[in-house]
């Protein structure tokens, strides 16, 4: 008898079914991976697993564990099933975790609550488990704050609350989505080998992570299962049209999809900028510590580096919106000044900007028709009304959405909608540069192709530059003529798209490039895991910021800051950049 | 004003909102035509007719206080000036809250930090207190007390607004229109005070109802509105005093005055409700 | 932690140092002196007892003078009641004022956050509406309205409880001034409670709680009633001013003599030191009591104390 049997399970709000007669089953031990896009129901099928839809959903089918059926069971019953059973990690283990409980009563209340232990026999198994998932210092952990740990540990901590009880199954929902990259392979990998013979149901939009974490998957959209069948045959021959929509998404590193480097002049350059902020009550916090970049016209230039690389305050001071410290700039072979109100009319509308948050970067009162001409009326006031309206209408046409979307407002958009929004807006005043800091992070796999493919577009026609800020090395892959990874503030290493991908000089290039999950059931696990997580900002080591995390690092990396070394057409700061060999 | 407009058929979708909203406005209304229905006024005294019990006798509907007043023109008289006192004074302090903190959030910084400090010293002052102080020590002026009620009311707002503005600052449509030259006066203009509208108006519902308890509850001390005029806390007062002989000269303008309250609660929970809806949807 | 605490005491000391700066102004700025409304003195008796009151000094003289007694506790003789200082007066009047005080905001919050938590447990069932709309009416009836109603109901009509002060003893008479004290802090409290109750309820923490398969009583009790209650904390200093407040009325009208009462006695018969005395008297209060909830926020909050 299979561990959980699901049959037939529909989960309806009002007219709305957010899972409609989703059938599957997992066996005892097994990892079935779940994939789909947003809004596919993957959440919802985990929260009824538990019994943790609202009210308002009207559940109905059949959920059997052991073949005990808990579809209408009642509220003991599923607490009984919860956590001694089946259990949860969820997205972000921020908000997952308790802030006012320190991270060791968390534990020991869920083993109080099903009188499993108590008293010193519950502390010592609350120690046991943060040291299984690979808490260095356990009783610290146990004593501390989720404020006070890293990202990696607090969902480390997360998982260590899923298997104190030694459930029979572990649901875990985009576990790792939140994380830095290299933080991703390390918790994906503690899933593999902590687990032993409890049975995962691996929630995740990319598939990546399921190629290499799961026997079986199930392909969901809007609330349908669509495929399933064992991993290496659903990459091998999909039958579904979404499944194939899906993988076409997916990163491919491997495959020399990198355009060709561009010639010509450099359009924008950056020479040795330092970006530094006060903190109150930290000091001073260097982000960024003398990078050089150079930008042509018709290129798409990468910056790459997970959090607290810098690459964010880089941009923004080369925009002129955050003063950089030290550093020239120049745009046309003029100098830039580095306060973007000083600078003239004309410059500032060539450098237009792009972000995260499609929703988040237009005015929730303002309508689609206004936020975009809106650039225009700065830039070109002398324009009367009916041109300005026909420039709003080419621009929308050439992001590809119609004159419908004028009126309405942003909350009315999807977010790939109101991305292109965004792109409209920055696009309408022609500008040379546009700068995209992590402008396709918020969306889902095939939209996020949509968007990419858009940029290329217009930077085809219109020869526009692009800097693409981006912490996941796959999504740059398709687009980048030349990538720049950063390391705390510093530049680690520049080299061509295809170079990069395929014979990275600097570890921690390769580290970035082993972090991410393969849509290759043959690629095997991630090859990395890189130990360790990023540094803090405001205590970076001394000489070579990475040496802490490095499989190389030698006595000279711990206090001398290696020098840019040119490798072939590769730029690269290592002390051993010359002797060690890192290509695929 | 369209979004006005759409705000409008937002709220009568809203129970709470319309009404309380719909009560209040005929209770205001009602205030101002009806005392040109009865004959009588707030001042003529009766000495034939005191404390007399509600009933239809010389168009006493509230019946009379104990110099033979009329206590039906006297209450729809304390209803205006409650509410006017209310509305004036809460417009002062909400002009002043919303500059005092638009301008704390909008320059950020030492200045904020020092503005807002300045607003956490005069939080932690019994006000109510320094309030009386003043009303004895200016002997009773009728502009004091809306400087007091002013000057008790703008800090909510004012920390509402620095707030809600701070947050705003950092919002990214606004960086982006920093980034290509849009003016000050323009992003001010046009991204932070329509953002800023809906808390502002569910702030100043709910600073009106303590506008109205701060006068009243001068009133009933004896330092507030002075006769022969009178409002609704100075005619609670007088009530109290006659309490056993007359209870319908305290629970008239008491139960009046708890019901305007309450429908200015209603329609500021109601109102919130909406806001929030509308931030998260 | 203690570094936290000593910035709030620090922060503390200016805010007292104002609030007795403009007091002591204020009342020095009136128009006319405490001696106006009695019948006119020859000028030499006058001058006599504008020197004994060292009236004819210079302002911040004066100040200096009022502001060093302050520290040693002494805050002048009082205008109208000649035969006692200000200090006796208020530490005659201080008790009562307190116990009834500590009371009302005992009674308060425990019933508040009582009601207020269960509503919340209950959202939207029939308990909750109906609890709400007695809370709802207990923030729109001010105190000096329903006061006299507790009175004219319990007092006078059904003679259950007394009615005045001086009249009676025991607990009895202190039954209603502090029910009438407490009821807009019930209903506030347990409004207050109910919406932080449920915003935390809707937490990704308790999500994990429940997933977790604690138990309601659990969850509240161990994960939803700290953070729960830190508005209801912030909302202490407030209650407190607004006790104090709701005692100038309570006093009143239950003719109880606290400082309630001669502060506004004071006030009417422009006892201006006494009036001054106690206004510095209660912003000491205050301000001490805000200390002491910004600690206990220090104590809830982790994320407040560890930077």
């Amino acid at each position: 008898m299979s561990l959980l049997n699901v049959c037939q399970l529909s989960i309806r709000y009002g007219n709305v079914a957010a899972v409609d007669e989703l059938s599957f089953a997992i066996d005892r031990g097994e990892s079935v991976g779940l994939v789909g896009e947003s809004g596919s129901g993957k959440t919802q099928t985990a929260l009824a697993l538990l019994g943790l839809l609202p009210a308002t959903a009207a559940i109905s089918g059949s959920i059997k564990f052991d073949g005990e059926e808990f579809v209408g069971a009642s509220e003991r019953a599923f607490d009984k099933l919860r956590a001694t059973r089946v259990s949860i990690v969820f997205q972000d283990p921020m908000q997952a975790l308790n802030p006012y409980l320190r991270i060791g009563e968390q534990l020991r209340r869920i083993l109080i609550a099903h009188n499993i232990a108590t008293g010193r026999e519950a502390d010592g198994r609350v120690l046991e488990t943060l040291k299984a998932v690979g808490l260095p210092d356990a009783r610290r952990q146990s004593g501390a704050y989720p404020h006070q740990l890293s990202g990696g540990m607090r969902q480390r901590a997360m998982i260590a609350s899923a298997l104190i009880t030694n459930p029979d199954l572990l649901i875990a929902d985009e576990p790792t989505t939140a994380l830095d990259v290299t933080v991703q392979a390390q918790i994906l990998e503690l899933l593999d080998t902590i687990r032993q013979d409890t049975a995962l149901l691996l929630i995740t939009h990319d598939l990546g992570v399921i190629a290499g974490h799961c026997d079986r998957m199930l392909v969901l959209e809007n609330g349908c299962l669509v495929e399933s069948g064992a991993t290496p045959q659903v990459f091998g021959t999909p039958k579904c049209a979404h499944t194939v929509s899906l993988l076409e998404a997916a990163p491919r590193l491997k495959q020399n999809v990198a355009p060709q480097p561009v010639s010509g002049e450099a359009l924008l350059s950056v020479d040795g900028a330092s970006v530094s902020y006060r903190e109150p009550g930290y000091g001073r916090l260097h982000a960024v510590k003398g990078v050089d970049l150079t930008l042509k016209k018709g290129e798409t230039v990468a910056i790459v580096g997970e959090s607290g690389s810098g690459k964010s305050s880089l941009v923004r001071a080369l925009l002129g919106l955050v003063p950089a410290e030290a550093g020239a700039l120049s745009f046309c072979g003029e100098t830039l000044s580095r306060e973007v109100r000083s600078r003239p009319q004309q410059t500032r509308r060539e450098l237009q900007l792009i972000f995260q948050d499609p929703a988040g970067s237009l005015n929730p009162q303002m309508r689609v028709s206004d936020i975009v001409v809106e650039p225009l009326t700065v830039h070109e006031p002398s324009l009367d009304r009916r041109d300005r309206r026909e420039r709003v209408i080419g621009i929308l046409e050439q992001v590809d959405l119609g004159a419908e979307f004028l009126e309405r407002f942003p909350h009315e958009l999807s977010g790939g909608q109101a991305q292109r929004v965004a792109i409209a807006r920055a696009l309408i005043v022609e500008p040379k540069v546009l700068v995209c800091d992590e402008a396709v992070a918020a969306l889902d796999g095939t939209v996020r192709e949509q968007i990419l493919r858009l940029l290329q577009d217009i930077q085809r026609r219109t020869g526009l530059s692009i800097l693409f800020i981006s912490h996941d090395l796959g999504v740059v892959s398709s687009i980048s003529h030349r990538v720049l990874v950063m390391y705390l503030g510093r530049l680690v290493e520049i080299a061509d798209g295809g170079t990069v991908f395929n014979a990275p000089k600097h570890p921690y290039t390769r580290a970035l490039i082993d972090a991410v999950p393969l849509p290759d059931p043959e690629a095997g696990i991630a090859r990395s895991s890189l130990s360790g997580e990023v540094p803090s900002i405001l205590s970076p080591p001394t000489g070579c910021a990475f040496h802490p995390r490095c499989d190389f690092a030698e006595t000279r990396c711990t206090t001398d800051l290696p020098a840019p070394t040119v490798i072939g057409a590769t730029t690269v700061c290592c002390h051993r950049a010359t002797e060690i060999d890192l290509q695929l | 004003m369209s979004a006005a407009i759409r705000l409008f058929r937002r709220t009568r979708r809203n129970r709470a909102v319309s009404v309380s909203g719909g009560i209040l406005v005929v209770i205001a209304v009602l205030a101002v035509v009806l005392p040109f229905v009865s004959q009588n006024n707030y001042l003529d005294t009766d000495f034939d007719h005191i404390l007399k019990a509600p009933g239809f006798v010389g168009m006493h509907w509230f019946g009379t206080d104990d110099l033979g007043r009329d206590l039906f023109v006297r209450t729809m008289m304390g209803i205006h000036v409650t509410l006017l006192v209310a509305i004036v004074a809460s417009i002062v302090s909400l002009v002043i809250g919303v500059f005092y903190g638009a301008l704390a959030g909008y320059i950020g910084g030492r200045v904020d930090a020092v503005m807002m400090r300045f607003v956490d010293a005069l939080y932690a002052m019994p006000f109510i207190f320094f309030v009386i102080l003043l009303m004895v020590v200016f002997e009773r002026n009728f502009l004091l007390i809306f400087v007091a009620i002013g000057a008790i009311n703008w800090l909510d707002m004012a920390r509402i607004v620095r707030g809600q503005t701070l947050s705003l600052r950092e919002r990214e449509f606004v960086e982006a229109a920093r980034l290509n030259g849009v003016s000050t006066a323009r992003i001010i203009l046009r991204h932070i005070a329509p953002n800023l509208i809906g808390v502002v108006i569910v702030y100043v519902t709910l600073t009106i109802p303590q506008a109205i308890l701060v006068e009243s509850f001068l009133s009933f001390l004896g330092l507030g509105i002075q006769e022969p005029q009178t409002s609704l806390g100075a005619l609670v007062n007088a009530g109290v005093n006659q309490m056993e002989s007359a209870p319908w000269m305290l629970l008239i303008p008491g139960g009046l005055l708890a019901l305007i309250l309450m429908c200015f609660n209603f329609l500021g929970d109601g109102l919130r409700d909406l806001f929030d809806a509308r931030q998260h949807g | 932690m203690a570094q936290y605490v000593l910035k709030r005491l620090l922060g503390a000391i200016p805010t007292l140092l104002l609030v007795i700066v403009l007091s002591f102004l204020l009342v020095h700025a009136a128009p006319g002196g405490p001696f106006d409304e009695e019948r006119v003195l020859p000028d030499v008796v006058a001058a006599n007892i504008e020197a004994y009151y060292h009236l004819d000094e210079s302002l911040p003289k004066q100040f200096v003078r009022y502001l060093s007694g302050v520290l040693q506790g002494d805050f002048g003789p009082s205008y109208r009641y000649r035969d006692y200082t200000v200090s006796d007066l208020i530490a005659r009047a201080f008790p009562l004022s307190i116990r009834l005080g500590v009371m009302a905001m005992i009674v308060g919050v425990v019933i508040g956050v009582g009601v207020g938590t269960l509503a919340a447990l209950k959202q939207n069932s029939v308990a909750d509406r109906i609890a709400m709309g007695f809370a709802m009416s207990g923030i729109s009836i001010p105190i000096f309205v329903v006061a006299p109603i507790l009175v004219l109901l319990f007092a006078v009509k059904l003679n259950w409880l007394p009615a005045g002060w001086s009249g009676s003893s025991g607990a009895a008479r202190m039954l209603l001034p502090v029910i009438a004290l407490a009821l807009p802090q019930i209903a506030y409290i347990s409004r207050l409670t109910r919406a932080s109750m449920i915003d935390v309820l809707g937490s990704g923490f308790i999500r994990t709680a429940r997933a977790q398969g604690l138990g309601t009583y659990a969850i509240v009790r161990y994960h939803a009633m700290r953070p729960a209650m830190l508005p209801v904390l912030s909302y202490m200093g407030p209650a407190i001013a607004a006790v104090l407040t709701g005692s100038v009325v309570v006093e009143k009208i239950f003719g109880i003599p606290g400082l309630g009462r001669f502060f506004v006695d004071g006030a009417l018969n422009r006892d201006y030191t006494l009036v001054l005395g106690i206004v510095i008297f209660y912003a000491a209060l205050i301000v001490l009591l805000n200390l002491i909830v910004d600690i206990l926020y220090g104590v809830i909050d982790p994320r407040v104390r560890y930077r």
